[in-house]
């Protein structure tokens, strides 16, 4: 709704806009500047804002004592790894869903949907107990598998509203000039459909490196990823703020300009093409 | 047009999906209905391979009558029932606002999203530590300033605290889509109203919020089952003291640290009614877009 405004009223709805977003930000943005403060500076009554002596210590500390980037290794294969199988499984599934309907689609996609809705926690044990069983505690195997499941209706969901989208005539034409099933899919679908798959990757992969349920009671040590490892700084000893800040930091960084990028397929992707 | 040949194709290519999905759903479910059926205290001996002793519903009887039990389903409507609240109405307000024409409204919306990216176990601690601590926290430094005594926000307010710190990862959600959705309203509509001399709340009442109903259906819906089953915030801050034990939490509670696996799984199967009759309200209003 673009509409012709006085620059007054511009100016106005700038400045309210602008605070009003400032304020929502400012715990991230106060938690990124203390990064950068000593301790006793981040404890420091006034608070201190910009002036203060910046320095990087807490990062090399945090990665020293934590061993960060054996957490943050373990995020980038959990989501990542976990969002990959589940785009090959559910590219294909999406793709006879969008352009072979039967009768029963609609049901099988709601089915899935309500699969999500499955409180984790009425099924804790049981999981718990298949992992022990197959030797898949505190494996990243067993977490990208668990994060694949939870996620993969929702990557069934946004491919197909993506697939939907394009025009049957041209898999058809390609039918017809002798395409065999595979390429098709391959040659014929994928390159359309890339920013729809890009987005749904985005987003997924946004997920899982957040999921902080699975992700929390399903490791111990080796697997434990990003979530685990900010979580160790509950029961705090002596003064940490600052590199609480850095470890907070350097667990968010990373997805918060993946957001950024994505945040339009993300209203898409969560609403399910309900919301446009 | 589909062919038998591409008709069994497809159903071959649906079948990894369905299949997963099926098995991920099914077998937990019916190993918590049969454990919810029996005796099963591993610290005491009990285990599959020894045999358990079936009990009927007693676990049923003893989750529901347990003290802590409606407590909890009290805390988990206030919680979830206030982040809505709070999340649908600002949120509405915040959409509103970043829609008017300005500057910069690229790196105002960036802002205002960033909470929703942000894992649930920095924001709980963050928000813990550098603002709700009662001595060191900016909040406190805050009230210092004013001269008012610093507030134990997580266990003086522990509700609101956690109420505040959920919404203020969810507002960033539900701002998006009421805002995708504004953007869709047809402006002329709104610049008749305006000329005919409507005054702006009439507007916004008669014209703006209807259209925004079917948004605050979907942001209501999709956030309720979020909160049903938020862990991490309370597992971070309260670890369920001070009133913020909600209904996952105290079945989390007794699967975990009373190790109390029927008890635990009754509770469960009560947990996945609950969310299953939210999930049918979601399922029609989803379902009807299918048809479009």
């Amino acid at each position: 709704m673009a509409r012709a405004v006085t620059p007054k009223r511009k100016m106005i709805n700038t400045i309210v806009a602008w605070s009003v977003g400032l304020l929502i930000f400012f715990p991230i943005l106060w938690t990124i500047l203390t990064s950068f403060k000593t301790e006793a500076q981040a404890i420091n009554d006034p608070p201190l804002f910009l002036f203060f002596d910046w320095t990087l210590e807490n990062y090399s500390v945090v990665q020293e004592r934590s061993d960060y980037m054996r957490f943050l290794w373990n995020s980038v294969i959990l989501a990542g790894g976990s969002t990959l199988l589940g785009i090959i499984v559910a590219i294909p599934a999406a793709w006879s869903m969008a352009f072979v309907p039967s009768k029963r689609t609609k049901d099988i996609l709601l089915w899935m949907l309500s699969t999500k809705m499955l409180p984790a926690v009425g099924v804790l044990y049981p999981i718990y107990l298949v992992f022990i069983q197959l030797g898949l505690l505190d494996t990243r195997a067993g977490l990208t598998i668990v994060l694949m499941l939870i996620n993969l209706p929702i990557i069934v969901w946004m491919l197909y509203t993506y697939f939907r989208e394009i025009p049957g005539e041209i898999l058809e034409a390609a039918r017809m000039d002798g395409a065999s099933l595979k390429e098709e899919i391959l040659y014929v679908l994928t390159p359309m459909a890339i920013p729809g798959i890009a987005s749904t990757v985005l987003l997924n992969f946004i997920l899982a490196w957040n999921e902080a349920f699975w992700t929390l009671n399903l490791t111990a040590a080796k697997a434990a990823p990003l979530t685990a490892f900010i979580a160790s700084y509950s029961s705090p000893e002596g003064l940490f703020y600052a590199k609480l800040s850095a470890a907070s930091t350097m667990a968010i960084a990373p997805i918060l300009v993946l957001g950024w990028f994505s945040q339009k397929q993300l209203v898409r992707g969560l609403t399910f093409g309900a919301v446009k | 047009m589909a062919t038998k040949a591409s008709r069994s194709a497809a159903r071959l290519m649906m079948a990894p999906a369905v299949v997963l999905l099926l098995g991920w759903m099914l077998v937990p479910l019916i190993m918590t209905l049969w454990f919810s059926f029996t005796k099963y205290l591993p610290m005491r001996g009990d285990s599959i391979a020894n045999g358990l002793d079936w009990v009927g519903f007693e676990n049923y009887g003893r989750f529901v009558t347990s003290s802590s039990f409606w407590p909890s389903v009290q805390t988990t409507l206030i919680i979830v029932g206030g982040v809505l609240v709070i999340t649908v109405a600002l949120g509405i307000v915040l959409a509103i606002l970043l829609d008017q024409p300005m500057w910069g409204q690229g790196v105002v919306r960036i802002f205002v999203i960033a909470p929703f990216f942000v894992m649930p176990t920095v924001s709980a601690l963050v928000w813990k530590n550098m603002f709700m601590d009662p001595v060191n926290g900016l909040l406190a430094h805050i009230w210092k300033f004013f001269g008012a005594t610093p507030v134990e926000w997580l266990s003086q307010a522990s509700l609101p605290s956690l109420i505040m710190i959920v919404s203020w990862q969810w507002l960033p959600f539900a701002t998006l889509i009421l805002l995708t959705a504004i953007q869709s309203l047809d402006s002329e509509q709104l610049e008749a109203a305006e000329m005919d001399g409507a005054p702006v709340l009439k507007r916004f009442w008669y014209i703006v919020l209807p259209h925004l109903s079917r948004a605050v259906t979907i942001v209501i819906l999709i956030q309720t089952i979020f909160l049903l089953s938020i862990f991490a915030e309370i597992f971070v801050t309260t670890g369920g003291a001070f009133g913020t034990k909600t209904l996952s939490y105290l079945i989390f509670q007794r699967v975990l640290e009373s190790q109390n696996i029927g008890l635990g799984s009754a509770g469960g199967v009560y947990a996945i009614i609950l969310a299953n009759i939210v999930a049918i309200f979601l399922m029609r209003i989803v379902g009807k877009n299918l048809d479009a």
